[in-house]
């Protein structure tokens, strides 16, 4: 083989091996990202049910309500709006009323229930998520150190 | 006063780091070998004098003295010692610091072992080395200094982050930066290679050390940032496709493929423009990594204060040095000349096609870990990305370059015969395929692609042991001989082996547990019991304790299978007193390569407490794989050819000596 030659096979197995890479996160990127809503975007522009989004902000006061064994009910709240929230499994250590969240999940096709499948609190007591900061202080309700 | 001592140590390194930046480059262009000889006389002054300034700042931790404000908000005078010295670095001012103190470090090894290098190649390496010193003492001088005063002091700290309370932070951070930073010489290197514009298969035998050493330790820090989250997170996961694990893996795998592509550049000196490229991408991720997890742009445990002018400090470093390095790249590269032909079934063609998959893979993880930042600065829509992207983008590239591996060591350089070869692996692929068989046998119901995973594994694994049989002579010669010239192979092809072993080790472990485990919750009640996996959990139920800065809630539960109870685990809910912050302690119990992991909940109203309970087959083998591969990297680094100064010809020219007398 010339050192031409060569060079082509590279490239061209390059861009074949890249090509492939490119197409798989075009679709993964279609397929498998969570967009994340505020309750307020919500009330403003429903998701469909079954979509898989990540859903922030409070917990509402006095709304987390322990059913039978392990299925947790609450509400998050930017307080403007407030999505009901099921869960089931072990809260994070810093979970609390008042603390912000992040859940992941969808709306039942049934009822406006929201079925989160994960629960994200932070690591921190002084740590609030940023997505969850940023659409508070959009409702105007941010009372942490300005950033 | 050593408060202030330290801080003043800090501006000196600084003010030696510019002298370091600029007199040797200076010299080589003159070529004055006073001016050069400059630069590994700063490079140890300045090691020396940001050793001290860390030094003054674990005094100020060990002796709890408030009166400095990162020790304020970090420590307590409570906390065990071991949690006073490794909180040093358990906030963002002191890892900077450590940050630094491992670059000066890597800086004063090359000015100590670098005694043979070209004197104009050192000292614009090591100017290099200053350049980046000399920025990052900026940054931690004017946005972290963690000398900072308080006054009045405070009478008790806040204490650290109790999730950072544990052995972890002790390895872990340390063990990472040595990677990610020792990263930085092959980055220097490349550097003043390309400013020298010469370069050499003697340039890939300096670097190739440091790779390897900077490999190795990334790897190891890597697996242990993994385990801890592990055991510590309470959540059970070992790789989260975090964009701040993303941030430590990419220059792993492009460290990776810098340490393969170095190979064929030293043996052939060949792909020399591709390896400078990948030497200056491989650093170029780390300061990636470096602003992604400093800066406050991601959210993450690792966030420690977001403070937006550091963000903008460590970006506009972030944009100098990888602008100018491609810069210098793209000016620079048509000098160096191309060197050695090779068919594509070769040694190099096999190292060329592991480079072409860990890039593209490094690319995607890119894109990836990126892609929510840049969205949400274009369109202000806030997304995730998380693990199903990249089981779609990263996996799919894994599977041919893991099915490749074995190929690669047995083919020559050159030309290689790939029937041969192929041959040669009859008895790995017979085994691969029989365990895949036993796999689906034994484990009824058992996913057809868990089990050609698994087989994946043991792929790699036989494939290193045929590798290594067939250098000692396998099918040649009589055992004993095999035996001996066993013995003689060189270190290299021992740390080949292991790490491609290690890997088959890691496979098998992720397969095994991401195919296998199961996981329950349930409510518990004294007395009540669970089934997970072969075994059998009683709850025994709640016991109060209390250790030196926390009160907790210890569920013990007895483990028994077959009716017959061989052992107990105990899982903690803790309040930290100081923080009043709780933490889940995971209870781990490692049977054989598995474990048994529970996790306490809160307690339901009817008295009963919320358990998670996970079953992990073959867990451990995750991190023994790393650990074989890491042992691989420092098996290669005693091999007496990367000890230059010490080549193969006057080995030779040493033994003849020897035979003369």
């Amino acid at each position: 083989m010339t050192r031409k030659q060569k060079r082509l096979a590279v490239i061209a197995g390059g861009v074949g091996v890249l090509g492939v890479a490119v197409l798989l996160v075009l679709f993964a990127l279609q397929e498998q990202i969570v967009y994340f809503h505020s309750p307020t975007d919500i009330a403003e522009k429903p998701v469909n049910p079954g979509t898989r989004i990540r859903l922030g902000g409070l917990v509402a006061e006095n709304s987390v309500a322990r059913g039978q064994g392990t299925t947790v009910e609450f509400a998050v709240t930017d307080t403007a709006n407030t999505v009901e929230i099921t869960y089931t499994g072990i809260l994070p250590d810093l979970f609390r009323e008042g603390q912000g969240v992040v859940v992941e999940g969808a709306f039942r096709p049934d009822n406006a229930l929201f079925v989160a499948d994960t629960v994200l609190a932070k690591h921190d007591e002084t740590y609030m998520p940023k997505e969850v900061a940023d659409s508070l202080k959009k409702q105007g309700v941010w009372q942490g150190n300005e950033e | 006063m050593i408060v202030e001592l330290g801080h003043y140590a800090l501006v000196m390194a600084l003010a030696v780091a510019l002298i370091q930046s600029v007199l040797p480059v200076i010299g080589s262009i003159r070529q004055d070998a006073g001016l050069m000889a400059l630069a590994p006389a700063a490079a140890v002054t300045s090691f020396f004098l940001v050793l001290l300034a860390f030094i003054a700042l674990t005094v100020s931790y060990v002796t709890s003295d408030f009166s400095v404000q990162n020790v304020w908000e970090n420590s307590h005078s409570l906390k065990p010692m071991i949690y006073k010295i490794s909180g040093v670095w358990g906030n963002h001012e002191g890892s900077m610091l450590l940050w630094i103190l491992i670059l000066v470090f890597f800086s004063a090894l090359v000015a100590f072992f670098g005694g043979n290098l070209p004197a104009a190649l050192k000292a614009n390496a090591l100017a290099v080395q200053a350049w980046i010193t000399a920025a990052f003492l900026f940054f931690v001088l004017l946005t972290s200094n963690p000398f900072q005063r308080l006054n009045p002091a405070p009478i008790e700290g806040r204490d650290l982050n109790p999730i950072l309370q544990d052995v972890g932070l002790a390895i872990h951070p340390p063990l990472l930066y040595l990677g990610y930073v020792g990263f930085s010489i092959c980055f220097s290197f490349a550097i003043a290679a390309l400013i020298d514009g010469r370069i050499d298969a003697a340039w890939a035998r300096w670097v190739r050390p440091w790779t390897l050493a900077a490999w190795t330790a990334l790897t190891a820090g890597i697996a242990m940032g993994s385990y801890w989250a592990y055991y510590e997170l309470g959540w059970g996961g070992w790789w989260f496709w975090d964009p701040v694990e993303n941030a430590s893996f990419m220059p792993w795998l492009a460290g990776t493929a810098l340490l393969h592509s170095a190979l064929v550049m030293e043996k052939r000196e060949a792909l020399k423009i591709w390896t400078v490229l990948l030497a200056i991408i491989t650093f170029s991720l780390s300061l990636l990594g470096t602003f992604l997890v400093r800066s406050g742009v991601l959210t993450s445990v690792h966030a420690f204060a977001t403070d937006p002018t550091r963000g903008v400090f460590i970006l506009g470093i972030l944009v100098v040095f990888i602008g100018g390095a491609f810069s210098l790249f793209a000016l620079r590269a048509q000098s160096l000349k191309q060197g050695g032909l090779f068919a594509p079934i070769s040694r190099e063609g096999a190292l060329v096609l592991n480079n072409l998959f860990l890039t593209t893979a490094t690319l995607t993880v890119l894109v990836g870990t990126l892609y929510p930042l840049v969205l949400e600065a274009v369109t202000g829509s806030k997304i995730s990305v998380g693990p199903p992207f990249f089981n779609l983008t990263f996996g799919p590239l894994m599977v041919p370059l893991l099915l490749a591996v074995p190929f690669g060591p047995l083919l020559a350089w050159k030309r290689g015969d790939l029937l041969a070869v192929s041959q040669r692996l009859y008895a790995a692929a017979g085994v691969s395929l029989l365990t895949a068989l036993a796999v689906v046998y034994f484990a009824t119901g058992a996913p057809v692609l868990a089990a050609l995973g698994i087989a994946m594994g043991v792929w790699l694994i036989c494939g290193s042991l045929t590798d290594l049989a067939y250098r000692a002579g396998a099918g040649r010669v009589d055992l004993q001989v095999m035996w001996q010239r066993f013995k003689g192979l060189p270190r290299s092809a021992f740390g080949t082996a292991l790490a491609h072993l290690g890997l088959g080790v890691s496979v098998i472990g992720i397969v095994a547990v991401t195919a296998f485990s199961t996981e329950l919750v349930t409510t518990m009640k004294q007395g009540g019991q669970t089934v997970s996996g072969p075994y059998t959990l009683v709850f025994e139920g709640l016991r109060p304790n209390t250790g030196p800065n926390y009160t907790e809630l210890q569920g013990r539960f007895a483990v028994s299978r077959d009716g017959e109870q061989f052992a107990t685990v105990t899982s903690a809910k803790r309040i930290y007193t100081a923080r009043r912050m709780p933490t889940t302690e995971a209870g781990i119990l490692t049977i054989g390569p598995s474990q048994l992991y529970v996790s306490l909940g809160d307690e339901t109203p009817d008295g009963g407490t919320v358990v998670r309970v996970w079953w992990k087959p073959w867990v451990t083998f995750i991190w023994i794989g790393t650990i074989i591969m890491s042992v691989g990297g420092i098996v290669s680094l005693f091999d007496r050819r990367l000890r230059v100064g010490a080549p193969a010809a006057s080995r030779k020219r040493a033994a003849a000596a020897e035979q003369a007398i």
